[in-house]
């Protein structure tokens, strides 16, 4: 019996644990001879698994790049990176267990942040608390820049900007049209957690900044795998704009049951595309036309030493983790994050955690991923938000005219 | 809300699609709810797995597409396996709780459904999957559109279900598990072999769940912490339909999949689970209340 | 009976040592041995319907995350109007003085519990008339039902959760002050629940387990009984609620206050581990539990939740009537003096249940 057998062995290491948990109660260093230890809590298991997998390797590629290309000089000193993970099984109350747990029980003293604003929110109380600086690459949720956090930095930006810039790109399209912004109708589904809350919050307060009128405002189940009803709805009521956001689920969701139902908005928005990889799933022909902001795209105009330029962080990438047919911007997100901490540690040029902190705020510098200068409250404002569109299967940056590497079709003509 | 239901009565239309979208998803609600209603009544073993066995059936056509082949070849390897996966799962771990107290089938059944969601988790990655059948729609009217998967899907599940019936009614073992269901002694007594009813019972559910799983890969998503939305659909019609009222468990099972679309569409998507429990309190109070009355009558 | 009580005084010494001890030796643990209380509150007040009384509720988290809300409620509008702060998305902070905020908590804690129990007293006289697995199935939906319309109502941020006002005092103070807290809470629970169950309601609620016609028949009010019962497993739920919620920080409907698959589940797995319908077993089964939880989380990560399973398992195959059951059947002498004469007082679990 293989399962009996696998029991055993289970029950013999929970003995042999709990025979360690006793022993092992001194805490390891922040810094263990010539590796210095960071932190994270990140949801492996659970209904954030998907992209916190994406977070995970985005941390540890950009590491692993660190290392190779001789580490973090610190007082003359070379250091090499380790990331030390727990899974928070993406629940915020254990999110918040574990931060205890890494600073105290193991000493952490530089942490990365977990996936998600609702993580992040739970966590970031706990590492202010310790005075551990945090750099945080997948908490966008404005509500975590308002709250005065002093160790908290991020390196992306916040979430109302997500889907904002698609209602302006809708506002444009009405008026070249020669129709008013205001007359442009909304069609709104999202999800019932922080983030999706927060992105559509954005979505509101610029659809109240012209003047548009939200006629379906549905939030979708967490446990969702149909939202046919809301479809429904949107498809009876004929919105200009249809925004939709609840992680990858939700787009894949979205994106499966838009085909089937036939919903003929002539402009569609949502985030998670790539993170659900919607065209590999359902093909180029349905998904036509979808916008998808992100956060970062390898067709971006930026590039750093280490990483070299967006496209070659792409293909290398790529290389590393060849599962990935499009890189997803959680991970670009994660890998700014460790570069942004071995910048930190060079110019600090300690250890000491205030000295990073100092450091962490006085950040000004380029990466494949864009820019980084944070504000007073810890978000970062040199970097944009863009739109991209699914032309034909591709992922083209649309909106802001900036960095557009294609014209925006409009209507999108999806085949289904 | 007021909205929701103007609109409902401007587009009428929208309530006839609504409905059938509803039947479709009750279809594979009722044929999950059927297995489960077998193995309480038979065994009583409150399979809180239930759900968990249909997102491995959904990982088997996922894992046919992945292997080029269609999805729906996928259906009989997954009656198959799932069925000798049940008998394996009943010889290791129900065997040992069945005739128990409730808790403790739910409880072994709650572990099982653990390791489930972990192993599928361990092999396959949290993503969502699905497996596209591909098989085209066909419009009704104007407005509404109906995907050939759905129907087809609605067809397999009828014909699962009455070949479960015929199979009840006139096989040997069939009449075994009847009898088993109605008094497991007296069917030991008679010389019923009590251990291979509930064996093939239970692998009988598993089977059941791992053909509403291939179809709910084809037609929605799935992610293997998925099962506890159908294990809570299913405890719910059963509970709510009564034991021992097979036909009753189909009905309410296409009732449930109607009023939860329904519902998400009148109340706002966030309320359509709460308005589906909240049913099943309802339908339990209502009960209640008749059997006070009842009793007072007794009085 | 005296042996039983000096037993009972000896497991008390060695929690009230371990609560002590802790925090001196180590004091990395609180946050941990913090939940450690929580998650034995959380078995001994399930089995007060659950063991005691043969209602195994399903639901019972239900009484957690409604404690949890009425304080955050009671604390936030202490400084500001909830729909406001809620909308506001954490942009309103307050700095409160320590008078303001341990002010606050108290209320808050006190607003917990009678809120978890008064929803007990509601609803208890009509959820308490099924029996058997539809009231099992009966609280599951309810408790779920809760959450739902929780991340449905606006008014307190819906699915997007409340921030809890921040613990005013150095960062070191805030988990230790809520460790005493849940350890109080539980202390003073276990306490409580032992002198309820050495009383005629022990005894009425008893016999409610074994035969409740026969009960209702002696004359005794099983509905109110049965009702008291609950709300007094609601309050103490309540209560721990409100203070998990403010040592969270962060609390949202799903996830943090009505987590049906996690704790509601787990608090009915520890004290059937333990062995139900018994004082100390559901304590045991909570500490084994957490600690067994914690090591796998630590030493097998990403197999935890496989290892998890995998243990409930074996405990329901091979240990059907708990630990303390079990070990009562292998060294009935160990035992003899002590848990022994308790269960021919009260029969042991695993017989009521059959």
């Amino acid at each position: 019996m293989i399962i009996t057998r696998k029991h055993l062995r289970t029950m013999t290491a929970a003995v042999a644990g709990v025979a360690a948990l006793g022993m092992a109660a001194t805490a390891q260093a922040k810094v263990e001879g010539d590796t210095i230890i960071l932190g994270a809590a990140i949801s492996l298991t659970g209904k954030y698994a998907t992209n916190g997998v994406h977070a995970q390797k985005g941390y540890d590629f950009a590491v692993d790049k660190i290392n190779e290309t001789g580490g973090v000089t610190v007082d003359g000193k070379s250091y090499k990176l380790k990331v030390v993970y727990y899974d928070d099984e993406s629940t915020p109350a254990r999110g918040a267990e574990l931060a205890e747990r890494l600073i105290n029980q193991d000493g952490v003293k530089f942490m990365l942040g977990p996936y998600s604003s609702g993580l992040t929110k739970a966590i970031a109380p706990v590492t202010e608390k310790y005075k551990i600086p945090m750099v945080e690459a997948e908490g966008a949720s404005r509500s975590l820049f308002t709250q005065g956090y002093k160790y908290m930095f991020a390196v992306l930006s916040t979430s109302e900007q997500y889907l904002a810039s698609a209602i302006e790109l809708a506002a444009e399209v009405a008026e070249k049209q020669g129709k008013k912004a205001s007359d442009v109708t909304i069609a709104m589904a999202f999800e019932n957690d922080p983030f999706s809350l927060d992105v559509r919050a954005g979505v509101v307060d610029d659809a109240e900044k012209f003047g548009m009128k939200i006629v379906v405002d549905d939030k979708l189940p967490r446990d969702l795998s149909d939202m046919t009803s809301t479809l429904t709805k949107v498809k009876a009521l004929k919105p200009d704009l249809l925004v939709i956001s609840g992680h990858s689920k939700g787009a894949a969701t979205a994106a499966r049951q838009i085909q089937e139902l036939k919903i003929d908005v002539p402009m569609v928005a949502m985030t998670h595309c790539e993170a659900a990889d919607i065209t590999a799933k359902f093909g180029a022909g349905p998904t036509e036309g979808i916008l998808c902001p992100t956060q970062w795209s390898e067709t971006l105009a930026y590039k750093d030493d280490l990483m070299g330029t967006a496209a070659q962080y792409n293909s290398d990438f790529q290389k590393a983790y060849p599962e990935y047919s499009t890189v997803p911007y959680q991970t670009a997100m994660a890998s700014m994050a460790v570069q942004v901490w071995a910048d930190a540690f060079e110019r600090a040029n300690s250890f000491d955690t205030e000295l990073l902190r100092d450091a962490l705020a006085d950040t000004e510098m380029q990466t494949f991923a864009g820019s980084v200068k944070f504000s007073e409250a810890g978000n970062n404002i040199a970097k944009p938000m863009v739109l991209r569109q699914i032309q034909d299967g591709e992922y083209l940056v649309v909106a802001p005219t900036k960095w557009a590497a294609a014209e925006l079709r409009y209507p999108r003509q999806p085949e289904y | 809300m007021i909205d929701n239901l103007l609109l409902l009565t401007q587009v009428p239309i929208l309530g006839v699609d609504l409905v059938i979208q509803g039947l479709f998803i009750g279809a594979i609600f009722a044929l999950v709810a059927y297995g489960l209603a077998l193995v309480w009544g038979v065994m009583n073993v409150k399979n809180l797995a239930q759900g968990d066995m249909v997102i491995l059936g959904g990982y088997i056509s996922y894992q046919a597409t992945l292997w080029g082949y269609h999805p729906i070849v996928a259906l009989p390897v997954a009656i198959v396996v799932m069925f000798m996966l049940g008998w394996l799962i009943y010889a290791v771990i129900i065997r040992r709780v069945v005739d128990r107290d409730m808790f403790t089938s739910l409880l072994a059944t709650f572990g099982l459904s653990l390791l489930i969601q972990q192993i599928l988790n361990l092999i396959y990655g949290p993503e969502v999957k699905v497996a596209d059948a591909g098989f085209g729609d066909f419009e009704l009217g104007t407005f509404i559109v109906i995907q050939n998967v759905r129907l087809y899907s609605l067809l397999m599940a009828a014909a699962l279900a009455l070949a479960i019936v015929i199979f009840m009614k006139k096989s040997r073992m069939g009449q075994a598990i009847r009898a088993t269901a109605q008094d497991a002694r007296a069917a030991r007594v008679l010389g019923i072999d009590t251990d291979q009813v509930y064996a093939f019972t239970y692998a009988l559910n598993a089977a059941i769940c791992g053909a509403a799983g291939v179809l709910v890969a084809m037609i929605w998503v799935i992610q293997p912490y998925y099962g506890i939305v159908y294990s809570i659909r299913a405890f719910i019609i059963v509970t709510a339909a009564g034991l021992g009222n097979l036909p009753g468990v189909i009905l309410t099972g296409f009732g449930l999949g109607v009023w939860e679309n329904v519902a998400g569409f009148v109340f706002g998507a966030e309320f359509a689970v709460a308005a589906v429990v909240l049913m099943l309190v309802a339908v339990l109070m209502y009960r209640l209340v008749q059997l006070y009355r009842v009793r007072q009558v007794v009085r | 009976m005296t042996s039983s009580a000096s037993l009972d005084l000896k497991l008390y010494g060695v929690l009230i040592a371990v609560a002590v001890l802790v925090p001196l030796f180590a004091p990395n643990y609180i946050q941990t041995v913090a939940v450690m209380w929580l998650m034995i509150l959380m078995a001994m007040t399930w089995d007060i319907t659950g063991g005691q009384m043969g209602y195994n509720s399903l639901g019972n988290v239900v009484f957690f995350g409604i404690g949890m809300y009425a304080s955050a409620i009671v604390q936030i509008s202490q400084f500001s109007d909830v729909a406001d702060y809620t909308a506001s998305f954490g942009a309103i902070v307050v700095d409160f003085t320590p008078g303001q905020y341990f002010t606050g908590l108290g209320l808050g804690l006190a607003a917990g519990g009678i809120a978890a129990a008064i929803f007990a007293l509601l609803i208890g006289p009509a959820m308490l008339g099924l029996r058997g697995p539809y009231f099992a199935i009966g609280t599951l939906g309810l408790a779920i039902a809760v959450a739902e319309l929780v991340s449905g109502w606006e008014y307190v941020g819906g699915g997007g959760g409340i921030s809890m006002p921040v613990y005013p005092g150095p960062p070191a103070a805030g988990p230790f002050t809520f460790y005493i807290l849940l350890g109080l809470l539980t202390l003073a629970a276990h306490l409580f629940v032992r002198w309820l169950y050495s009383t005629q309601f022990g005894l009425a609620i008893n016999a409610i387990r074994d035969d409740e016609d026969k009960a209702e028949a002696m004359g005794i009010h099983t509905n109110r009984y049965k009702t008291i019962a609950w709300a007094v497993a609601a309050f103490f739920m309540g209560v721990g609620g409100a203070i998990f919620g403010n040592m969270s920080g962060f609390i949202e409907p799903l996830e943090v206050a009505f987590p049906t698959t996690t704790f509601g589940i787990f608090m009915v797995a520890m004290a059937l581990l333990g062995g139900k319908g018994t004082l100390w077993g559901p304590v045991l089964g909570a500490v084994l539990f957490h600690i067994v939880k914690q090591v796998t989380w630590t030493y097998l990560l990403g197999w935890q939740w496989v290892a998890l399973g995998a243990i409930i398992i074996i405990n329901i195959v091979y240990f059907q009537q708990g630990i303390l059951g079990w070990a009562q059947d292998k060294w009935p002498e160990a035992f003899g003096l002590t848990v022994d004469r308790g269960g021919a007082a009260r029969p042991a679990a695993g017989e009521a249940a059959e």
